[in-house]
């Protein structure tokens, strides 16, 4: 059982596997075996996911950390103490993200199968999308910030190339696509800012980026406290009392003994399975030298299952009856664990058993056995956090509370940025662009929720900041509510099908960064999940109806004209499938797809009983639960007015969402077909069809994972807020919060405001109204909401205000930089003018007088100088050969008197 | 051992030696130079005799069959330039042969 996680590798490896193969020899392969392989691989991805997931309940929310295999170290520079491993985590919190992302992927993958037949590049889809599942696999399996980032980007990256995947089409949808790829990407990267900022403050405020240490807990809210071990139906829990069995045979699989003894860093179990080599035997209780011990083998520890004393009214009491089995606090002493003897069950002997004897594992309670610089980053916030301590960043210093606010914000910032909030969630609705398959994986089931899942990942820092009074939780609820609501405004007045519901995921994105940011961390999730599955099939359905309405209009076309040679530029420059106003009708064309399509409304209206009924109510119960109470005891006032802003304006966004999904379903399948295309739509085929179904039970049913108390029918075998205990497992901030009950107020206001918004609905575009004439909108006729719908269907000129004051300004400045500055001024004037004619009078200056005056001169002087010497000594030349000889005479006079010279001394000398 | 002493035939031999100098330096005629020339090396040779007499040494005299040897060849080489300048010139005036100059 502990070595499960081990397992967690082929989950990023198969996907990238299959989109290498699809790469390289896709072409070759044809339609059929690249969609095989492609699904295969996301189905195998699923069937990891579904084992890691009886990993994490059969260990009653064990966590493991596991070191990927032959990578040993990713970055890693010894001398400066920088270790960044490739490491993965394996909780509760990540196998939830890996089943929605792998199960609503398979679907998506075999949907693929049947909408992109036909497609030229059918493989190189495949191989984008099996990329893109490993990319978000390893974002939601990272153990650390790094390899978080490495999967954001990733997903990113992907979602650009399916965005533009059609880039190629004729002008100008292929030019639309790309453009909107790369709005996509650019979009993104601004977020990316704000998480590569966070990650920098991270590193340095806390010398590591990883989420968990091996061996760490990550709910550590336990103290000293009994745990129960629930019986679910599942495998028994595998935890304390099983450490001697286990025991035993790790001796067997593994190659350290008594080593284990003495980890000491969980209670349960305390697998080393070695991979590569084993070199561990460290004591993580010493130091975080354990850490290198760790790298080639994996860690699983076993968080026992928490519950808050303060929790939930009486709800865990309806839960299973276990064992008790005792942890030990790490000052405990050996004397006091035994008068806390645990009852065995079945022989597993420790009914009387010392927890601290040595040839059993130590269970911990908590982290105070490890060293704080040990630990990772969350459970380092929670030492560190409230103590006056001060970061230094070199030139100045800044509090550690201060430090984790800003944090916390520049996380914000990546989140609007990949989960689409205001101001940066205007990439998603020209992400419509791409194929719908994309469209319903990336930007509504997966990539979307990769900034939820971070939040909710670090939402230690959240919830730290919120009990020490900042308003982070505000702003984050304030930028929730504002997307939802705003998002559902235009929804309502959208012609194009995908336009809608690209809108909507932007609110139900809305919703749950309001309810991350009033401190909802399990709503949030629970939401994230439903979602994924209804919109998903909202999405699948509408491309069901677009290639029907594709397809009937091909149809048409044949019967009216006869000809097909003009059909795509007639196609594309004429009928849009996608338009509202083309359809009507369809529910007798395409019933299967109608009756999903209904479901997925239902479902995202939040109706009774289906998913988003219970995830929304959850959300809205919590919110008014902070407004009202306060869900941090004694957390700062801004809470309570996050709470009820939240509140007030979610419940307004959901009254909006049940309206414009209404709308849509009377505009798209009611009332009577207002085209020719609409009136041969036919029904899909089973490859897409499959899908829909599949997840319209799964909208239907997904919402019993987190029933709250009234409505457990049968209570042995479900728990209330199942969920939340489960998540419990990940997230310490949950067990601080509250799983609170069921408030009935809320749930009838909510459940009675969606139907009064779906009965308005019906009462506007219902019974056969539809769209007015001159393919106006109802609400136009009106003049009261005229003005609404205009704003609603112009995008409250978002895109516009962005150009004017962004975009525009940024052009025209750059154009000016490029043209008058950089070219008319710098090449034309300073580099001509200045340079050049300076350079050249220079030249000349030193050239002229210079160089041909002096030195030239000086040389030519020198010439001129012999000439005329020698001129002037041939003069002695004069042929006169008795002027020689007298010359010759007076020579020899000259000689004679030299040599005569000291005689004639001597003589003068003896004469005078 | 003589009585009149070494004297009076050095100042003759200054006195011959300044008429040959004055006649090479005077005289127009080629011929004459020469014979004026011939007259500078007789002095000398007359100087060495009366020194190599005074002196009971018999370098002077050897020296002198040198000067002699040296005279004659020079004469014959002179002499001969002579002939052919005046069959080209046909004049020896030494003021007329000035075309070497420059």
């Amino acid at each position: 059982m502990e070595n499960l996680p081990l397992l967690v590798p082929l989950v990023i490896l198969v996907p990238s596997i299959g989109a290498f193969i699809n790469f390289f020899v896709g072409a070759k392969l044809g339609e059929k075996w690249s969609g095989y392989i492609g699904s295969f691989a996301s189905i195998f991805s699923f069937m990891i996911a579904l084992v890691l997931l009886s990993f994490v309940t059969g260990t009653n929310g064990g966590s493991a950390v596991v070191n990927f295999p032959f990578v040993d170290g990713w970055l890693r520079i010894d001398s400066i103490g920088l270790d960044i491993p490739w490491q993965m985590r394996v909780d509760s919190l990540s196998v939830t993200m890996m089943l929605v992302i792998t199960g609503v992927g398979s679907l998506i993958h075999l949907y693929a199968r049947g909408y992109m037949h036909g497609d030229k590049w059918f493989y190189r889809f495949f191989a984008y999308l099996n990329m893109f599942l490993a990319f978000m696999l390893i974002l939601v399996t990272a153990n650390n910030f790094l390899m978080l980032f490495v999967g954001w980007e990733g997903v990113g990256l992907c979602s650009f190339l399916l965005i533009g995947f059609w880039w190629d089409k004729k002008a100008p949808t292929g030019w639309k696509n790309s453009n909107a790829a790369r709005k996509a990407f650019i979009v993104n990267r601004i977020g990316d800012f704000g998480l590569l900022m966070a990650m920098f403050l991270i590193f340095w405020t806390f010398g590591t980026l990883d989420f968990f240490k091996a061996g760490e807990l990550p709910n550590t809210e336990a103290g000293y406290i009994v745990h129960w071990r629930e019986h679910n139906g599942l495998v028994e829990g595998a935890d304390h009392g099983e450490t001697d069995d286990h025991a035993e045979e790790s001796a067997d699989h593994t190659e350290e003994t008594d080593d284990h003894a003495e980890e000491g860093d969980d209670r349960g179990d305390q697998k080393q399975s070695v991979l590569d080599e084993t070199e561990d035997g460290d004591d993580h209780a010493e130091e975080g030298d354990a850490v290198a011990g760790d790298d080639h083998a994996e860690d699983t520890d076993e968080s026992a299952d928490t519950e808050d004393d303060h929790a939930v009214e009486g709800e865990e009491s309806a839960g299973g009856h276990g064992e008790e089995v005792v942890c030990v606090p790490a000052d405990m002493d050996a004397e006091h664990a035994e008068e806390t003897d645990s009852h065995a069950d079945d022989g597993h002997g420790e009914s009387d058993v010392n927890p601290l004897a040595s040839d059993i594992r130590n269970i911990y309670c908590d982290n105070g056995h490890f060293d704080t610089d040990y630990l990772g980053v969350f459970g380092q916030t929670v030492n560190r956090f409230g103590h006056d301590e001060m970061v230094d960043f070199g030139s100045f210093e800044m509090k550690f509370d201060d430090v984790i606010f800003l944090i916390a914000l520049f996380m914000l910032l990546g989140v609007t940025g990949k989960s689409a909030q205001i101001p940066l969630f205007i990439w998603l609705p020209d992400a419509m662009a791409g194929p719908t398959p994309v469209s319903a994986l990336i930007h509504a089931a997966t990539m979307v929720t990769a900034g939820v899942y971070m939040m909710v990942r670090g939402s230690v820092f959240l919830d730290e900041l919120n009990h020490a009074g900042y308003v982070i939780g505000l702003i984050i609820t304030l930028i929730g509510s504002a997307t939802a609501i705003m998002a559902g405004f235009i929804a309502m007045g959208q012609w194009d099908i995908k336009s809608v519901l690209a809108y909507s995921t932007i609110s139900q994105l809305g919703f749950m960064v309001a309810a991350v940011g009033v401190g909802a961390y399990v709503p949030a999730m629970f939401h994230l999940v439903t979602h994924a599955v209804f919109k998903a099939l909202l999405f699948l359905g509408s491309g069901s109806v677009i290639h029907g309405v594709e397809h009937g209009h091909h149809h048409a076309h044949e019967h009216g004209h006869g000809h097909d040679d003009h059909h795509d530029d007639h196609h594309e420059a004429e009928f849009d499938p996608q338009d509202m106003r083309n359809m009507g009708g369809l529910r007798k064309k395409m019933p299967i797809t109608f009756i999903t399509y209904v479901i997925g409304t239902l479902a995202l209206a939040g109706i009774f009983p289906f998913a988003g009924f219970w995830s929304k109510d959850e959300i809205l119960a919590d919110a008014f639960y902070v407004g009202t109470d306060g869900l941090f005891a004694g957390g700062g006032g801004g809470n309570q007015l996050a709470g009820i802003l939240a509140f007030g304006i979610l419940l307004a966004a959901a009254g909006f969402t049940a309206f414009y999904m209404w709308r849509q379903i009377e505009l798209v399948f009611f009332g009577e077909p207002r085209t020719e295309a609409a009136k041969h739509t036919p029904e899909s085929v089973g490859a897409m069809l499959f899908p829909l179904v599949v997840l319209a039970i799964f909208a239907t049913i997904i919402g019993l994972i987190n029933v709250p108390a009234p409505f457990i029918v049968l209570d042995s075998i479900y728990t209330p807020h199942n969920f939340g205990h489960f998540l419990e497992h990940s997230l310490i901030s949950v067990s601080r919060g509250h799983t609170i009950a069921f408030n009935p107020l809320v749930a009838l206001v909510a459940l009675g405001l969606g139907l009064v918004a779906i009965y308005t609905a019906r009462e506007i575009y219902g019974k056969g109204k539809g769209v007015a004439e001159g393919g106006r909108d109802q609400l136009e006729l009106n003049p009261s909401t005229r003005m609404a719908f205009k704003l609603a269907n112009a995008k409250l000129y978002w895109d516009e205000t962005y150009f004017r004051f962004l975009e525009n300004p940024f052009n025209k400045l750059s154009k000016f930089m490029a043209d008058r500055v950089d070219w008319d001024f710098l090449h034309d004037y300073v580099h001509d003018s200045v340079i050049k004619r300076g350079f050249d009078s220079i030249a000349k200056l030193l050239s002229q007088p210079f160089d041909i005056g002096l030195i030239d001169g000086a040389v030519n002087g020198i010439g001129w100088l012999v000439q005329r010497t020698a001129n002037w000594m041939r003069g002695i030349q004069t042929g006169n050969v008795r002027m020689y000889a007298v010359i010759l005479f007076i020579g020899v006079v000259a000689v004679i008197l030299v040599m005569l010279l000291p005689f004639i001394q001597t003589l003068i000398q003896s004469g005078s | 051992m003589n009585s009149i002493g070494t004297e009076p035939y050095i100042m003759l031999s200054m006195v011959l030696f300044l008429m040959g100098a004055l006649g090479v330096l005077l005289r127009r005629n080629a011929i004459l130079v020469f014979m004026s020339v011939e007259l500078m090396l007789n002095s000398a040779n007359l100087a060495l005799v009366a020194f190599a007499q005074q002196w009971q040494q018999i370098n002077g005299h050897v020296f002198v069959f040198f000067v002699m040897t040296v005279a004659a060849a020079e004469v014959a080489v002179g002499l001969a330039l002579i002939v052919n300048i005046f069959r080209e010139r046909q004049s020896i005036n030494i003021d007329e042969l000035n075309q070497m100059d420059g």
